[in-house]
């Protein structure tokens, strides 16, 4: 842990303690400030009170058991660490799934990216001094959280995505409450654009503040809407298509200005995009068809198959006692989260536990540039550069 | 897939061959996932070499991280993934690294973005950067004993706690 005296610089100088438990950092995170006056010299990020071993815990289960771990680390967008870590496994496995769980997988991580985002907005406007947004966007997210409630019986840590497919069929009714969400959203984006977008304390508290160059950016390794609005069209699902999202037809929305309100504008487009992806993938999805891959011995058979065949039931035993074991190797898959490039290391030896699970954060790594966004800075930007990152501290500290 | 990979496994191999013969250990291609071996005192100046070279173009150090393959020796095994954004390609270096001396260059003077990740192998494996700025542990408390992602580390951790037998001798003893 750092201590103060590590920050302690001339007497000019004040050391400020920010966090762990400080609204404005969204969870726990320390941050030690070095004052001159209202100008930040220094920071010095301090993280790991959110720490819990998730890369261990998952080297002691095996493959399917460990999904209900990533689901925790970053809370916002569970579904997305759960398509990270089946598509790395199902990559190891050299596993094919079919179309229409695909684009079941796209649709939701979609709906998770609008809910992720409605989150950041909220909270980002209310650290800012905002509050109605904040009750406008957990509005709708609620929404989303109904829909996945339909889908998964679980609000948040759905697990929904399983290894070679998805936990469940769509249930009855499902695609009119998306049809009723997406009739629904972009009558309320515009709706927190018009609080925003021309709002003079807004602008005044964003624009401007929290600059970072292209090149800096990609030095520091920042993904995500910060890398965008600094004008490099990184993102993973057009550069690197997974879950057929090459069929997609959407757009990138980048910025050149590189400051906080770039970034608000960017993630808002964002939205808008996404409601486009859902809009095409449940066009695309159809009504009958499975929704996991053939693969006995490694995909949990049907519940009928298990009463009347009897290799599925042995498969069914085997599968929930020892597991499967992929053939050694490695497999790194990258997603585009909500937050910039989320990516999922699996090494296996052969066995049916797992020889190391890595997760590629991008809340942790996007950190890392936040000392070179504020320092030079006023103490009230420190909270608008935090927002803007879009940190989740499950996420970074795993 | 598989064969634009190879495409890319080949050309990265041929380039960094022909800066450096000694550069490329073995190239390995698995699930069209290309891996450079490259040897451990070279590591600093093929990454550098993949970065500048105009051909590779690799400016994007996405990850890093580290893989103990304990018993079995040399033990750690460091990779790096490294993303061209004008290119739209990947690759992974990697370096060996025996469990007595692990210590590899830094990437920071490379690509700053390798300070976290390689603090987080520090603070997690125990592995060492030489030339690292500020080499912490970073999840962790500065405290704490052992490296825990190694293998040899139990997963519940080293619990000194006395079984519930002698709890029960402490408390009945006036």
């Amino acid at each position: 842990m750092t201590t103060v005296e590590t920050a302690i610089g001339t007497a000019k100088t004040m050391v400020l303690n920010m966090g762990p438990q400080h609204p404005s950092t969204h969870g726990v995170l320390r941050i030690l400030l070095e004052l001159d006056g209202e100008t930040v010299v220094k920071a010095i990020p301090d993280l790991g009170y959110l720490h819990t071993g998730i890369e261990k815990s998952c080297e002691d289960k095996t493959y399917s058991q460990a999904i209900t771990l990533t689901d925790r680390m970053d809370y916002l967008n569970p579904l997305g660490n759960n398509l990270v870590y089946c598509l790395a496994v199902e990559k190891l496995l050299g596993l094919e799934v079919p179309k229409r769980a695909q684009y079941i997988r796209v649709m939701m991580v979609e709906l998770q990216r609008i809910s992720s985002h409605l989150v950041w907005l909220g909270t980002h406007a209310i650290d800012l001094g905002a509050m109605t947004v904040f009750l406008y966007c957990f509005r709708e997210r609620e929404e989303i959280l109904k829909i996945f409630e339909l889908f998964a019986g679980q609000r948040m840590m759905t697990s929904y995505i399983r290894i070679g497919g998805l936990a469940l069929d769509p249930p009855a009714g499902w695609r009119q409450a998306v049809e009723r969400f997406l009739k629904m959203m972009p009558s309320r984006v515009d709706e927190y654009e018009t609080l925003l977008t021309e709002n003079r304390i807004w602008i005044g508290r964003t624009k401007g503040v929290g600059y970072i160059s292209a090149e800096d950016a990609i030095a520091l390794s920042m993904t995500g809407p910060t890398l965008r609005a600094a004008g490099v069209a990184y993102d993973n699902r057009k550069l690197f298509p997974y879950s057929s999202y090459q069929e997609f037809d959407f757009g990138v929305p980048t910025r050149t200005e590189s400051d906080c309100y770039a970034r608000y504008l960017v993630r808002v487009a964002e939205m808008r995009e996404s409601l486009k992806i859902i809009r095409q993938a449940l066009d695309k999805i159809s009504n009958e068809g499975p929704i996991k891959a053939e693969a006995p011995g490694i995909i949990p058979p049907q519940r009928e198959k298990m009463k009347t065949e009897m290799e599925a039931l042995i498969y069914h035993f085997k599968i929930f006692t020892e597991g499967f074991s992929p053939a050694p190797g490695e497999a790194f898959v990258t997603v585009e989260s909500p937050r910039g490039e989320l990516g999922c290391f699996v090494a296996s030896d052969g066995s049916p536990k797992p020889l190391r699970v890595h997760f590629r954060s991008p809340s942790y790594i996007n950190l890392q540039a936040l000392p070179k966004l504020i320092e030079g800075q006023l103490i009230s930007d420190v909270i608008a550069c935090i927002g803007t990152i879009d940190i989740v501290l499950g996420e970074v500290d795993r | 897939m598989t064969e634009s990979s190879s495409k890319n496994a080949n050309l990265v191999a041929e380039c960094l061959r022909s800066w450096n013969p000694k550069a490329v250990v073995e190239v390995i291609e698995f699930r069209g996932e290309t891996t450079i071996v490259v040897p451990r005192e070279l590591l600093r100046a093929t990454a550098e070499r993949c970065r500048e070279d105009a051909k590779l173009k690799y400016n994007l150090l996405t990850d890093a991280t580290c893989v103990d393959r304990y018993p079995a020796d040399p033990r750690f095994e460091l990779n790096y993934h490294l993303v061209s954004i004008p290119r739209h390609e990947k690759v992974r270096l990697r370096v060996w690294l025996g469990g007595n001396d692990p210590v590899v260059d830094s990437l920071v003077p490379v690509w700053p973005g390798a300070n976290w990740l390689e603090r987080e192998i520090f603070d997690l494996f125990g592995i060492r950067f030489a030339g690292h700025p500020d080499l912490r542990r970073i999840l962790l408390p500065d405290d704490w004993e052992g490296h825990p992602l190694r293998r040899d580390y139990p997963v519940e951790g080293f619990r000194d706690v006395p079984s519930t037998g002698e709890l029960f001798k402490k408390s009945s003893t006036p």
